[in-house]
């Protein structure tokens, strides 16, 4: 095998930098919403006392989660000895970082009051004669497991781009594979910990999201690989993208596999059949129409049926098949998110409850557009980061032809 | 020469407006109500209090709101009922305003505090007031005799600060 | 105020308190609770968890077009909103439960439970979703983040968040932090003792008496005379949360 040459993008095209102006107006647009949304109130999102997770959360649990995904091309070659995937590894670690960047940053910015974030070290050690209880708050524990992950997967990065600290490399990926795998599981758990509502509470959340993330991570990860090859008109060897195909289908199908289980389960119990459970999946309101839709048709059938169906070139079948995906992704968080929140809670079994409120009713939640703007702003951030990164850093290979990715290639 | 003179009068020239303008900035601290004690004026000696206030607003708020201790001493409320008390004619500033007490100092030095997120810039609710000592005089009328207007008074004053 | 003066109300106090433990009667009828003269904590003393405050509501007392109780708390503690009940603050509200069996209907009043181990506190990142040593839960609004996960947690959806600037606030409230019933917690720390929260003064005041404040620990307390006597259930009793607030003749 060849020695694989890194470069950096050459970023003086037009095209480049009209790339960079779309991603900035995308990235300001959502920052001038949450602006607004901090200067007004949240009243002017759709989200209320009811839904109290709206539109940003989508998007940003979606990123979190395909940010440990994203890494799994560089655990893949490192930790499981696939060295075909090591060329692929340097962009896997830097996007997983700005995937992360860009839900971390939605997630902020929708905070209440984000300027007190600066405060909790203080509210937590210094003034507080009562012991720190971060340590039962699973979103406590995110914390740490969000800014470990940017540490070691800093570190990651860096063993591997130096020359002289590589032989380290293998033993940080390992670290690095297990601490996303802590992390995807805290991300499931932010729900799953929620005993009260019966949209969650269920252990299964957390290795469900996991393999989600496997799904949306890989999704995210090609979407950005393959423009970027045709765009700076780099090779692009079929061995690879068939690769990255059959691998995309597989955690389609494990995705697919959970979901069912999830709900089978729900169904099986009574209180849970007849209430949330049809809301969800036959209530014939946007949320059965995203689970049915979005994450079973488009997220789930769709791509295994283009990514195994031999007679499309296999290109254009990841690009289709990873859009779908990321599609399907965002329905299962809606659905999972605010559709969770919108059925109500069962506080008074056998009992009509009526409230100001509508306490036993469906909650109702239209997103206004700065919601969706701040959502955007994610994506806006995480490709901006991306495509920073490439133009200043070495992590894509001059070439990923065939003859320069697999040794036993023979033209 | 020439040259320096030039030099001189330009200077001049430029800083005099900005000297100006940094003197009307100069914060105008508004007068408090009452001292809290002849020797110290305000709730600690005066040098203290301009040096070291935030530490004890800090404390006090940690202390009343998780701990449930509600001294007066180093209470905010305290301080915006005598530092931001109604002028003569009922007008009372805003935090908004450079005339508040907090503000004109803060303006100045430009450092911004959130208190006011949350907390009222201006002493309670008269109406509010009225209220509660109204019901204070209430509960007080069953210990009746012995207690004459001036303790009436004085217990009636202190129940409107502890909200 | 000097320290003279401050040293001259504790006398005052003192007398004045000698004198009404004499008459606790006759201020228990008037609506206004001096528990006992042992739980009157002075202002530099405090919470302790030898108290634990708590609320018994008669389901069948509450009157069923009534709303005293919510309008008392939202007046007393300045809780506005901008009209809108999906995003304004409802520290309380009446619910109405319709029998799906035998079409009986009931309204109670739902507010924060005051859990003894409240889920909105396990969940907060932050240590500002907080429980006091005499068990009344709290927002300490100067760590709240506003991420809204205890919202997420509570089992009553007790909890608001403030969609809207605040101002003229009577006790601090602001845009963009989580709140929810006190309890009326500054009555509680009440220096003359303990006072009963703004809605059940309301609901005593309107006739219907279907609220008891107390204390759940003080065995001679009326709530606990009540609730050994009568009983009472918490709502989501499942969840094992010990709830602070308990209802009688919920069926």
């Amino acid at each position: 095998m060849k020695t694989i040459q890194f470069t950096e993008l050459e970023g003086r095209s037009a095209g480049f930098f009209a790339l960079m102006a779309i991603l900035i107006a995308i990235i300001g647009a959502g920052l001038v919403s949450a602006l607004m949304m901090h200067g007004e109130g949240h009243h002017i999102t759709g989200m209320t006392n009811r839904i109290v997770w709206g539109t940003p959360h989508v998007f940003a649990v979606f990123l979190i989660v395909a940010a440990s995904g994203a890494l799994n091309i560089a655990s893949i070659a490192s930790v499981f000895g696939r060295t075909i995937y090591k060329p692929l590894s340097p962009l896997s670690m830097v996007l997983s970082m700005t995937i992360l960047a860009g839900g971390l940053a939605v997630l902020i910015l929708d905070l209440g009051n984000p300027e007190h974030l600066l405060d909790v070290p203080l509210t937590q050690f210094l003034y507080n004669s009562e012991p720190a209880r971060w340590t039962q708050s699973v979103f406590g524990w995110n914390f740490i497991l969000y800014s470990g992950f940017m540490v070691i997967v800093g570190v990651y990065l860096w063993f591997s781009l130096v020359p002289q600290y590589k032989k380290y490399a293998k033993a940080v990926s390992i670290f690095a594979f297990v601490w996303r795998l802590a992390l995807t599981t805290g991300t499931g758990l932010i729900f799953g910990f929620l005993v009260a509502r019966e949209a969650y509470d269920a252990a299964i959340l957390a290795p469900m999201f996991v393999v989600f993330s496997f799904a949306y991570g890989l999704a995210i990860f090609s979407l950005v690989l393959i423009p970027t090859y045709v765009w700076t008109g780099r090779e692009l060897g079929e061995i690879l993208v068939k690769r990255l195909k059959s691998l995309l289908g597989i955690f389609v199908a494990a995705s697919l596999y959970f979901v069912i289980i999830f709900n089978l389960t729900n169904f099986y119990s009574a209180a849970k059949s007849e209430g949330i459970q049809s809301f969800l999946l036959f209530g014939n309101n946007s949320y059965s129409n995203a689970f049915w839709i979005g994450q079973i048709l488009i997220g789930g059938i769709l791509p295994l049926v283009i990514v195994y169906y031999p007679k499309i070139k296999a290109r254009f079948a990841l690009m289709l098949a990873a859009s779908m995906v990321v599609i399907g992704g965002l329905s299962q968080m809606y659905v999972t998110i605010i559709g969770g929140q919108a059925y109500p809670m069962d506080m008074f079994p056998g009992k009509k409850v009526e409230s100001i409120i509508n306490d036993g009713g469906i909650a109702t939640y239209s997103p206004t557009i700065y919601e969706v703007l701040l959502g955007l702003a994610g994506i806006g951030i995480m490709l901006f980061l991306v495509v920073f990164a490439m133009n200043v850093l070495r992590i894509l290979p001059e070439s990923l032809a065939d003859k320069d990715v697999d040794p036993h290639h023979s033209a | 020469m020439l040259l320096r003179k030039i030099i001189f009068v330009f200077a001049v020239i430029a800083f005099f407006p900005l000297a100006a303008y940094a003197d009307s900035l100069l914060p105008a601290l508004p007068k408090a109500k009452e001292n809290y004690d002849d020797k110290t004026k305000c709730v600690e000696p005066v040098e203290v209090m301009r040096q070291s206030h935030m530490d004890f607003i800090l404390h006090q708020r940690d202390d009343t709101l998780r701990k449930g201790i509600r001294t007066k001493q180093h209470s905010l409320k305290e301080c915006i009922n005598c530092h931001n008390a109604p002028a003569e004619d009922g007008k009372v500033a805003s935090a908004k305003d450079k005339e508040h007490f907090c503000s004109s100092c803060h303006v100045y030095t430009a450092v911004q505090i959130d208190c006011f997120k949350c907390h009222n810039d201006k002493p309670a609710n008269t109406q509010y007031r009225h209220k509660i000592s109204s019901q204070v005089f209430k509960q007080h009328k069953f210990a009746t005799q012995d207690l004459n207007q001036e303790m009436l008074e004085l217990l009636a004053t202190e129940k409107e600060g502890q909200q | 105020m000097s320290q003279v003066k401050e040293s001259k109300v504790d006398q005052y106090r003192r007398s004045f308190l000698a004198q009404s433990t004499a008459i606790a009667g006759m201020t228990l009828t008037s609506g206004v609770i001096l528990n006992s003269v042992a739980q009157a904590k002075s202002a530099d003393q405090p919470a302790s968890d030898k108290n634990r405050w708590g609320l018994l509501i008669d389901a069948n007392k509450c009157s069923t077009g009534c709303n005293t109780c919510v309008t008392a708390c939202h007046e007393e503690n300045g809780v506005t909103g901008s009209g809108n009940p999906e995003t304004d603050p409802q520290w309380i509200r009446k619910v109405k439960l319709t029998d799906k069996q035998t079409q009986k209907v009931q309204t109670i009043p739902l507010m924060c439970q005051h859990c003894a181990k409240p889920p909105c506190v396990d969940v907060c990142p932050t240590n500002a979703s907080m429980k006091r040593a005499d068990g009344v839960v709290l927002v300490d609004k100067h760590a709240c983040i506003g991420c809204r996960y205890c919202m997420m947690a509570c089992p009553y959806g007790a909890r608001s968040f403030i969609h809207e600037p605040t101002t003229e606030q009577i006790y601090p409230r602001g845009q963009g932090t989580v709140e929810s019933c006190t309890l009326c917690v500054h009555r509680i720390d009440d220096p003359n003792g303990p006072r009963n929260p703004a809605c059940v003064e309301a609901c005593n005041a309107e006739g219907h008496k279907a609220m008891w404040f107390g204390d759940l620990k003080d065995p001679n307390s009326e709530i606990t005379k009540r609730l050994k006597e009568y009983g009472g259930v918490q709502i989501r009793a499942d969840l094992g949360l010990n709830t602070g607030v308990r209802y009688q003749n919920l069926n």
